[in-house]
């Protein structure tokens, strides 16, 4: 990120001082003599500790993270953590973690959300302390607002007296974690070598425990060049089992559950792994109630008899790791429904950002992860579910079942409305990409366009994993990068429906999917528009009586039209289009799957509706 | 989605037009022809497909076409809009200032004129 000329005085001498002494073990004179001779004129403001030896700090740190079984190092290079990168390279051999070139810090954040979401461990991000975080700092959000694990490295110079020059000055920060504080669950800016290493087991810890979150680790650029205290270990980890709700609670949910005449489960980020998508199918069969999933993971499969319908004639509902169910409750009161909550949410919140949603009125709260909560829950609900209401399920469920084979025709139809309109309708896009998919394994990495979830059949954990958490622009390039690169190694196809107004925030993320051989289809939902806000801007000029022609303006992406192919093409990514003709999309799909098999990126451009 | 908010402004113009809401253009008698093309323009230009689709497809707002709602429907939604806080939620309310009642004529004769589309079992890529 950051320019530094080649750093002078102090600096410099220091880290010629310690790679002095650590050569001095070495045997080549030649060079030992070369840096003796820096040695005699340098003035090392702090003195080499007595137990200098051969191995700098940040070859201890890489087996730190490389015990965390951490696989990738996402990072814009940067000078302040640039003996971790160096570690990375030459100590552990560029191999688990294996380091990633991203060209953005936004970048780097967001591939690591993509790649926890679908591996369901962080990767390493390692970013400069004041400027890297600064541009980080959206993606850092949509990981909190989105409960992803996401572990960063922030390369900073602590020490004022190791300052020299106005880059080191600017460059630094007396507490660089404060920026993202209000949206990370830990962080620390630990003063030692041992300090460090307490702290980076601690980090992954709690990263790591539901609700998940990004955490922050400060680490400075000199402790990276210390000696490492000859007796120092890497710290065991034992990432603490999820808090499943207690037996009392658990017993009282499913006796409302088991009572109720229309139960339905409204599942948000339930499914924590891919256990969770086959426990809620488990709970749904159980009780034969409907499930509404509201999509910020795959929860329960889409084609499942008991998908869909909403809650608005519930009598008790069940929401498990819930977004914003203000209005369900407010209903629900309404009719003298009930509503049970269980969400890690409980348990950790902040402040200063809203994301926890308005104040919802629920008549039974567990705090606890609701997929470690579902196998007592089923059992429970097996236990206590005696035959007449087995048989009062079975009736329920056929209706239900009725409804959603309606449903689903319906939604057919729809799909079918302007299926040869050109600019392509999204749902023409949505199904000639499952047209050619359905036989594979694939993963729909991201994508504003609904009709996926709402048509292909969708029945595993990593075949959906969300938007943007924070709904920031900039996510769906860079996270669906990253979610490919996860999904590489299971030899998954992944693709995404790319937002134009989203790929021009990071484009970059396209150059590192094709520097490191990254497979993925990018389809591009290329309306032309910022078109939400569009919307917005009519919505605002006809409430003042006033015109809607300006929306170009400032709302368009057109004039000049983008070239994505040739954007994507300029970077390495073969790529084809715009296609404005939706009988040339299987074509084209066709070309770019065959790339994608090769193992590279692939983007189409299409020019296509504006929703 | 579509289909629930294109059967919502359908009964929220009918309980509108029962209310006796309605627009001048209902009240006064007019000699305009509707023009199916000029219609189009007044749609595209003025951006009413950023939520209905260039087709009357629907997306964000209601899906306008087939079974396009009879013209004094059509104009009563169109000048009153319908209540929503957001883009997804809502019509807003467009005065003859904005877009004339010739041109509201106009547009509601294009989207009526559309040829239907295929069916939906009619097309493969529906049917996997």
């Amino acid at each position: 990120m950051d320019n530094k000329d080649e750093p002078k005085d102090s600096a410099v001498n220091r880290r010629a001082f310690i790679a002095g002494a650590a050569t001095g073990a070495a045997v080549v004179l030649a060079q030992q003599a070369s840096v003796a001779s820096a040695q005699e004129t340098a003035k090392p403001v702090v003195e080499p500790s007595v137990q200098v030896n051969t191995r700098p700090a940040s070859d201890y740190m890489v087996d730190v993270f490389k015990s965390f079984g951490m696989e990738y190092m996402f990072s814009m290079c940067a000078s302040s953590f640039i003996g971790i990168h160096e570690s990375v390279l030459n100590y552990a051999g560029n191999k688990n973690p294996e380091a990633i070139a991203c060209t953005h810090e936004e970048i780097s954040v967001a591939m690591a959300n993509g790649y926890a979401k679908i591996e369901g461990k962080p990767v390493l991000v390692c970013a400069h302390a004041t400027v890297g975080v600064q541009h980080a700092v959206m993606a850092v959000y949509d990981a909190w607002c989105d409960r992803v694990p996401v572990y960063l490295v922030l390369g900073n110079t602590n020490d004022a007296a190791q300052r020299n020059g106005d880059v080191y000055w600017v460059h630094s920060a007396q507490d660089p974690a404060a920026l993202i504080r209000d949206m990370t669950k830990w962080d620390d800016n630990p003063a030692s070598i041992t300090h460090f290493a307490e702290s980076a087991a601690r980090a992954y810890k709690i990263a790591m425990t539901p609700p998940y979150g990004p955490v922050a680790l400060v680490v400075d650029d000199h402790m990276q060049d210390e000696p490492v205290p000859n007796n120092l270990r890497v710290p065991k980890v034992a990432v603490p089992t999820p808090p499943s709700g207690d037996s009392g609670a658990v017993a009282e949910i499913a006796k409302l559950l088991v009572a109720a005449e229309n139960p339905t489960i409204v599942a948000g980020r339930a499914a924590r792994t891919p256990a969770g998508t086959q426990l809620l199918v488990e709970l749904a069969e159980a009780l034969q109630a409907n499930v509404v999933d509201t999509r910020q993971r795959m929860n329960f499969p889409n084609r499942h008899p008991l998908a869909g319908g909403n809650a608005a004639s519930a009598d008790v509902v069940l929401a498990l790791e819930p977004g914003d169910i203000s209005n369900l409750t407010r209903a629900a009161r309404r009719r003298n429904a009930q509503v049970i909550s269980v969400s890690s949410g409980h348990l950790f919140q902040r402040s200063n950002y809203q994301d926890f949603m308005r104040y919802a009125e629920v008549d039974l709260a567990v705090a606890a992860d609701a997929e470690a909560t579902l196998p007592a829950l089923i059992e429970e609900i097996k236990r206590q579910t005696t035959a007449a209401r087995r048989e009062a399920f079975r009736q329920r469920g056929d209706k239900l079942a009725t409804a959603h084979a309606a449903a689903f025709e319906r939604t057919k139809n729809e799909a079918a409305n302007g299926w040869d309109a050109s600019p392509v309708s999204t749902a023409r896009l949505s199904m000639e990409l499952w047209a050619q998919l359905k036989n594979e394994d694939w993963s729909y990495v991201t994508g504003w366009v609904n009709w996926p979830m709402r048509l292909w059949d969708m029945t595993k954990h990593y075949q959906y994993i969300g938007r943007a958490g924070g709904e920031g622009v900039g996510y769906h390039a860079p996270a669906s990068v990253g979610a490919a690169l996860a999904n590489k190694k299971h030899g998954r196809i992944s693709v995404s429906i790319q937002p134009d107004g989203d790929l021009m925030v990071a484009p970059g993320a396209l150059w590192t999917a094709a520097r490191h051989q990254i497979p993925i289809l990018m389809v591009m939902q290329n309306n032309r528009a910022y078109h939400q806000e569009v919307m917005w801007f009519q919505r605002e000029a006809l409430s003042r009586g006033r015109g809607v022609e300006r929306t170009q303006t400032g709302f368009g992406l057109g004039g000049p039209d983008i070239d994505f192919a040739k954007l994507a093409a300029s970077m390495g990514v073969g790529s084809s289009g715009p296609i404005t003709d939706p009988k040339d999309l299987a074509a084209a799909i066709k070309r770019g799957l065959a790339v994608v098999k090769r193992g590279e990126p692939y983007l189409i451009d299409v020019v296509t509706q504006p929703r | 989605m579509t289909g629930n908010i294109d059967m919502k402004h359908w009964l929220i113009a009918m309980v509108l037009l029962a209310c006796g809401l309605s627009t001048d253009a209902q009240q006064t008698p007019s000699t305009h022809k509707p023009s199916s093309a000029h219609g189009r323009e007044v749609f595209l230009k003025l951006g009413c497909f950023a939520c209905h689709g260039t087709v009357g497809q629907g997306g964000a707002g209601a899906v306008l076409a087939p079974n396009t709602i009879p013209l004094a429907a059509f104009q009563t939604w169109v000048r009153n809009g319908t209540p929503g806080w957001s883009v997804t939620s809502g019509m807003p309310a467009w005065s003859p200032r904005i877009l004339s009642d010739d041109d509201l004529v106009d547009v509601r004769e294009y989207l009526a004129t559309l040829p239907a589309p295929k069916a939906a079992k009619d097309i493969p890529q529906l049917n996997n």
